[in-house]
């Protein structure tokens, strides 16, 4: 995160999810090794909202995922590194986003992939962006996980306020109306994410509202 | 006879039986269909009601997971609503998926051109690895099915209510000659799917060679410049059930080193605001064994 210049695109996007991806790569997500990035066990974290991807690079790097040298390389032509991050490119990385509104969707595919393997305990975790939640193709996957009650699936949407005309009545509602547990908790608390992510929900797919600072503060 | 719909569905219960790498997700279209599967296969027969973007994003999150996802609606749902869908949670994830639509160009003509598309094969042309099949017969279906099931990479499998009064053998990715001109023959037709009943029948007088394609994606080359070989001009009519020219290119980047002329027949892009059949609207796009004999009549000289 040292390494950001303040030129990058989406540089508040980037810093909005640092603590709650440090929280789910060090205290929440198994099965995840930099040795064998593709662990057919592993849990899975697909950042659905590419935006401002330096922070996921970042903890990435210190887990050992990718060497910290790509950093410094961040977005230029030979980087594997871009401004929204690629699977094919980076070891670790479950899906290549950018384009908002897709990571529900296979996050949702994935789970109901997992189940149909017989992965009984595997989770699948996804980070959205409260703007994001505006694009439509994610109200058709909170409407049917909560339908089908999916309950290995996890949603976190990282809130700060940076949806252009809001969320009337709270995020939180959005989800429960389909029947998710939520739960809104502060984005930089760590052992209150850590116990959001944790909480039972069965039956249940789960949304965590992660509150953080405001973008425009 | 069954239809290639029908085909489709008895094929894929099989194949879900079979198979436990395999899954079938739907968006309502088709759904009834697969209940006998459903009640057996609950976790690899999934409708996820009417949400095309979710259709193919699940389809995209089954195959991260590794199974082999088939996915169906009709063409303007499976293909059009949901492109981006398409372009990003299959090919940039770079994933497989078998995309199977049922409702071609203008099966459903008396619904209008919201459930019209004959734009689907030239809007996949556009991304990368697409295999495109075309059936003309509901066995040519399952050969085509069973085949994409069994693969890996990204496969559209159109199929349609029109359809061909016999099969033809079938070799995923070849064009097969079902006419052979003479050593003066004027040309070369290339009729696809459904359509070939239509071209036979308009150049039954005509010294030309028929090549019938079942796959157009990728473009069988090498048929189609032995074909050319033969015939002592290299003019090419491309006679397709969706949208017109959609292979035009292929077939000019094919016959790059000839000097060739290439006439593309297909749909057109002007919307008719016309219901009523099939029939009806193969011949106001000229599509009928009389229109066509007349273009390529006319085109060959």
């Amino acid at each position: 995160m040292a390494l950001m210049t303040g030129d990058e695109k989406h540089g508040p996007a980037a810093t909005s999810t640092l603590d709650v991806l440090w929280v789910l790569y060090t205290r929440v997500l198994k099965g995840l090794d930099p040795g064998d990035p593709d662990n057919p066990l592993r849990d899975r974290f697909l950042l659905s909202k590419g935006h401002g991807p330096v922070a996921y690079y970042a903890v990435l790097a210190a887990l050992g995922f990718i060497p910290e040298e790509w950093l410094r390389s961040f977005g230029s032509f030979d980087s594997p590194l871009g401004h929204h991050p690629d699977r094919v490119l980076v070891p670790g990385v479950e899906i290549g986003s950018g384009s908002l509104g897709h990571g529900l969707g296979l996050a949702v595919g994935t789970a109901l992939g997992l189940r149909a393997r017989g992965l009984a305990t595997q989770r699948v975790v996804t980070l959205l962006g409260d703007a994001e939640l505006d694009e439509g193709s994610n109200h058709e996957a909170i409407a049917y996980a909560g339908a089908v009650g999916l309950e290995r699936l996890t949603a976190v949407v990282i809130d700060n306020q940076s949806a252009t005309h809001g969320w009337s009545g709270g995020i939180a509602t959005r989800f429960e109306r389909e029947g998710w547990s939520t739960v809104t908790v502060s984005g930089r608390d760590h052992d209150a994410l850590e116990a959001a992510f944790t909480a039972p929900h069965p039956g249940r797919p789960r949304a965590v509202i992660a509150v953080v600072e405001p973008k425009d503060a | 006879m069954d239809t290639m719909r029908e085909r489709f569905v008895s094929t894929t219960t099989a194949l879900l039986d079979a198979d436990p790498g395999l899954a079938v997700v739907l968006a309502d279209i088709t759904a009834t269909q697969f209940d006998p599967a459903k009640a057996k296969h609950p976790d690899r027969v999934l409708n996820v009601g009417i949400r095309e973007q979710l259709l193919v994003g699940v389809a995209g999150g089954l195959a991260l997971a590794g199974l082999r996802p088939i996915a169906h609606t009709f063409p303007s749902f499976l293909i059009e609503r949901p492109f981006e869908q398409v372009k990003l949670d299959l090919g940039h994830q770079d994933v497989g998926a078998v995309l199977v639509s049922y409702g071609a160009s203008y099966d459903m003509a008396y619904m209008g051109r919201t459930h019209q598309s004959p734009a689907d094969v030239a809007l996949l042309d556009t991304l990368e690895g697409w295999t495109v099949h075309v059936p003309g017969h509901p066995d040519e279906t399952e050969v085509l099915l069973r085949d994409a099931a069994a693969g890996t990479g990204r496969v559209y499998l159109r199929l349609s209510g029109e359809t061909n009064r016999a099969p033809r053998p079938v070799e995923p990715g070849r064009m097969a000659v079902v006419k052979r001109g003479s050593d003066d023959a004027s040309g070369v037709v290339v009729a696809v799917g459904p359509l070939l009943d239509p071209v036979l029948e308009a150049v039954a007088d005509l010294d030309v060679t028929v090549l019938y394609a079942a796959t157009v994606r990728p473009f069988d080359v090498e048929s189609l410049r032995s074909a050319v070989a033969r015939a002592t001009t290299a003019d090419v009519v491309l006679v397709e059930p969706y949208l017109a020219g959609t292979s035009s290119h292929a077939v000019d980047e094919a016959l790059l080193d000839t000097p060739h002329r290439v006439l593309g027949l297909g749909v057109a892009r002007q919307e008719l605001r016309r219901y009523g059949t099939p029939a009806e609207h193969a011949v106001a796009h000229g599509l009928d064994p009389a229109s066509l004999r007349q273009r390529i009549g006319a085109f060959l000289g």
